[in-house]
């Protein structure tokens, strides 16, 4: 469904990917994790044609997003569905138009079926009440889960997630997680999600990549990404601050810096 | 200043002028698609007209009262104080109202253009709307910009109005000028092209008000320091545009 095929981008100098490979087959949960700064984001934008690589390829349902059109992007961009972090609902207008947006972009479709539509994914989400709510009114894990029915308004085939489950409480976590799970076994939606929360990930993915350097520092199963040997991979997975990957930003000194007065 | 520093602002000028020239195809080009949904249209001309309806009024009213009190003060040193309503209104009609309501645009509907579009930006709606394979262009800068170049027009012409009622309110009921002359010599020295003058001014000026607004916040950087620094330069950039192209588009008319 995904392709990534020897990916090299850079901004402003400083290489993100230098040579990156990955796969997100179709029908599946594909989790990217990585520390902050790895270039999980990057690779979205990547994926959803807002940048593209320096070299390599990136391939959305086996076509080249490089050697597309503008309109062909579009056309590509229809068959998928893209959570953001924030939620990026559009503030001038209530919850149900939000849901409707892309519909009503789209298509044609009498105002009953358009109605019916955003009702039942509202209410997949568990927020039909709040329909006529103004985004403003809603709480950051209610603005997540509007978000997610309006990416889900148009059945996409691809469904992207930018880190789902930051600042959600439980319940809402495990709805969401749920959802993801359904969508992925009931409508055979294969799904991104960059993540690294590795708990909640390793419950419903099928295939993980782990991002370092620029890299895929490893892949597999969460099990087998739990399991390995490698010290950095393992670092990461249990949320470890020794080992490898250095979790302080290079500094000199501690503590001749604290008695050095005139220098901050 | 070196010659390189200057190089340097020319070059980067010519690029300013070049994005913002292309901005401005793309955005005409968005404008008829867009007009398939009125109902945005008509949003944003009630935000940038509507809604600067009574900051227009109240401003035309004393600008109308100061020429009113001025122009009788000098009319009345040559003994022409019958004068008054004439140099009110080809005053008001040809050169205060559109310049005055195209500054005042700027500073109340430019800027929330800019920062609405810019605060879109920076929490990700354009990026969204992109992904959902819909042109921001034509769903957010496109009524945004028509909305402008037409409620400028309006305001200015609601401006003149109000500003010669302040004229009048001055010179006839203050200074004792009559009524009837006042009122017939306007009539009289009023002619289709100062009307004219007005309103190709109006037009102009709303269109480069309203592409700068949004210009500047389709492009903002997406920080709030990026935000505050493109609404600062849409008053600046539109003022200067605004007295600049006055200048130009007054020698050519007279």
């Amino acid at each position: 469904m995904v392709e990534i095929r020897d990916v090299h981008y850079a901004i402003g100098g400083h290489e993100i990917f230098t040579g990156l490979n990955l796969t997100a087959r179709r029908g599946r949960i594909t989790a990217i994790m990585g520390p902050s700064g790895a270039g999980k984001t990057t690779l979205l934008k990547l994926i959803t044609a807002q940048i593209f690589a320096d070299s390599g390829q990136v391939l959305a349902f086996g076509r080249d997003l490089g050697s597309q059109s503008w309109s062909e992007i579009y056309a590509t961009r229809k068959r998928m569905g893209m959570l953001f972090q924030n939620g990026a609902l559009l503030t001038d207008i209530d919850v149900f138009e939000n849901v409707a947006f892309p519909v009503r972009e789209h298509t044609d479709l009498p105002e009953a079926l358009v109605r019916i539509l955003v009702l039942s994914k509202l209410q997949a989400v568990g927020l039909r009440g709040a329909a006529q709510l103004m985004p403003a009114e809603l709480s950051g894990g209610m603005g997540r889960r509007v978000a997610l029915a309006r990416a889900i308004v148009m059945d996409p085939e691809l469904l992207i997630y930018d880190e789902p489950f930051v600042g959600l409480d439980p319940i809402s976590l495990g709805v969401i997680l749920r959802l993801i799970k359904q969508m992925n076994t009931a409508l055979g939606i294969t799904s991104i999600i960059v993540s690294h929360d590795v708990q909640e990930l390793a419950t419903i993915v099928d295939d993980s990549y782990l991002l370092s350097g620029g890299r895929i520092a490893a892949s597999g199963s969460p099990e087998q990404l739990r399991n390995s040997a490698n010290p950095s991979v393992h670092q990461f997975m249990t949320g470890s601050a020794e080992g490898p990957v250095a979790f302080h930003y290079p500094a000199p000194d501690y503590a001749t810096q604290l008695f050095e007065a005139e220098e901050p | 200043m070196s010659a390189a520093t200057h190089s340097g602002f020319l070059l980067e000028g010519v690029r300013r002028f070049g994005a913002v020239a292309i901005f401005l195809v793309r955005l005409i080009l968005q404008c008829v698609p867009a007009l398939a949904r009125p109902r945005l249209l008509v949003a944003q001309i009630y935000n940038a007209g509507g809604r600067s309806l009574v900051i227009i009024m109240l401003s035309g009213l004393f600008v109308g009262m100061v020429l009113g009190l001025q122009g009788y003060d000098l009319l009345q040193r040559f003994g022409s104080e019958d004068a008054l309503g004439t140099a009110a209104a080809l005053g008001l009609l040809r050169e205060l109202a559109p310049v005055i309501t195209a500054l005042l645009f700027a500073g109340r509907a430019g800027t929330a253009l800019t920062s609405e579009i810019g605060l879109m930006r920076a929490t990700d709606q354009l990026t969204a709307m992109e992904i959902m394979a819909v042109d921001p262009l034509r769903y957010v800068a496109a009524p945004r910009f028509m909305g402008g170049v037409i409620a400028m027009p309006l305001l200015t012409a609601i401006f003149s109005i109000i500003g010669l009622y302040g004229a009048q309110l001055i010179g006839v009921q203050l200074m004792g000028v009559d009524k009837g002359v006042f009122w017939s010599q306007t009539q009289d020295s009023v002619g289709l092209h100062d009307v004219n003058e007005g309103l190709i001014k109006s037009v102009v000026f709303g269109v480069v008000c309203s592409l700068i607004a949004v210009y500047e916040g389709y492009n903002a950087p997406p920080t709030a320091e990026g935000v505050g620094l493109a609404t600062t330069r849409t008053v600046v950039a539109s003022s200067v545009m605004i007295l600049l192209l006055d200048y130009i588009l007054t020698a050519e008319f007279l």
